[in-house]
């Protein structure tokens, strides 16, 4: 009797030992995933959810836009002059440039580079800071010029354009009274989805510090990349989303100054 | 029974998917060989996202009608399709993930097709 129990307890041990190999394998590993891939399987699949979610979120904000320039097309034309192409085509590099840096994160987290991962981090948080700047600056000038909606904006620059002082000729097409109210619309749009998009972007910001932090603890280099790779899935939807906030804002009727 | 390195056995993981001979994830669906995007493809990635920047920016000088913002959006889109691929791996994603997108972008073209044609068809003609 004793024998026969001393003889199965090597193999229950062995089970055992077994199933904790199974189970515990990297440390990240949580108990209710059967294994690391199904853990990070799961995890994308959660993010790509969210993401959707903002899809349609933002999806809203475009569809508001596509009707009323169809409606006040002129307006929108007009009022889209106004904005800076220089600092939207510079800034539009710059996030590029920020998304870049975060795909090289990824592959360094991957490749368990540890200073690489920080430096890269590092640089597509000033990247995107550098990009809030610029939009900060933007942001600003429209102040200026009384192009913010509301009780203190001014349509006179869109009945009455500027001469230009080379040519003698007004800088653009002057339009109605009426349709230089509608460029209200516009800007109201502009705001609220340069605004949105800005908001994901300050919220990446202070995500991306954080990482930095942990990265710089070593977390994310002994083969623990989900952290990082699904903020790059979260920082490369919000340069997507700017990808077309870029043509349809800044370039609905560019022309070679008159 | 000695532990095996995560190293030995994502190797180990790897033999018996090309034994099991399961390309479409049928026998083990949470099963995609993890692949990892190079910084050369990012690179490349990168410049040709730098280029059409550029060509956005250029073609909206140049008076086309209808055609400039049809240029643009197709710019941007392609623009879009490449960050997904690569630089958000959705190349190298199993199927559940690129089932995922793909309904997502769907439902997003559905939403603005059927409130489209709401605007369109109540006043008829006046648009």
């Amino acid at each position: 009797m004793d024998n026969t129990v001393a003889t199965e307890h090597p193999h229950t041990h062995e089970t055992a030992v077994h199933v904790e190999h199974e189970h515990i394998a990297l440390p990240q590993h949580r108990h209710h995933f059967e294994t690391v891939e199904q853990q990070r399987e799961a995890g994308s699949f959660g993010m790509w959810l969210f993401l959707l979610t903002e899809i349609m979120f933002f999806g809203g904000l475009f569809f508001a836009y596509l009707l009323y320039r169809n409606w006040y097309y002129a307006a929108f034309a007009s009022a889209s002059e106004t904005l800076s192409i220089q600092i939207g085509t510079a800034n539009t590099a710059i996030l590029i440039t920020s998304g870049f840096f975060m795909a090289l994160a990824v592959w360094a987290a991957e490749v368990r580079k540890k200073k690489m991962l920080v430096w890269t981090l590092i640089l597509t948080t000033v990247f995107g800071v550098a990009f809030l700047g610029f939009k900060y600056d933007e942001y600003h000038a429209k102040w200026v010029e009384h192009h913010i909606p509301g009780a203190h904006f001014d349509i006179k620059d869109f009945v009455n354009p500027p001469i230009n002082p080379q040519t003698h000729k007004p800088i653009e097409d002057p339009i109605s009274p009426d349709m230089a109210q509608r460029t209200q619309i516009f800007f109201f749009l502009y705001f609220a989805m340069t605004g949105m998009h800005a908001l994901h972007m300050i919220i990446g910001v202070g995500l991306l510090f954080w990482l930095i932090r942990r990265a710089a603890r070593g977390d994310f280099s002994a083969g623990y990349v989900a952290p990082i790779e699904n903020f790059g899935l979260y920082w490369h939807f919000v340069d997507i989303i700017w990808l077309f906030l870029y043509p349809l804002l800044y370039l609905i009727n560019r022309h070679p100054m008159h | 029974m000695t532990r095996t390195t995560p190293k030995e056995d994502s190797m180990a993981e790897t033999v018996h998917h090309t034994e099991a001979q399961d390309p479409t994830n049928v026998t083990n669906p949470e099963h995609t060989s993890h692949h990892i995007v190079t910084p050369a493809q990012y690179g490349l990635v990168f410049g040709t996202l730098l280029i059409l920047t550029g060509v956005t920016a250029a073609v909206a000088f140049i008076p086309l009608g209808w055609a400039n913002p049809v240029v643009a959006l197709f710019i941007a889109c392609f623009k879009a399709c490449i960050v997904v691929l690569f630089f958000m791996h959705a190349k190298y994603q199993s199927r559940l993930i690129k089932m995922t997108i793909g309904s997502g972008i769907f439902m997003f073209l559905s939403l603005i097709v059927m409130t489209l044609s709401d605007y369109i068809s109540r006043s008829w003609g006046l648009w």
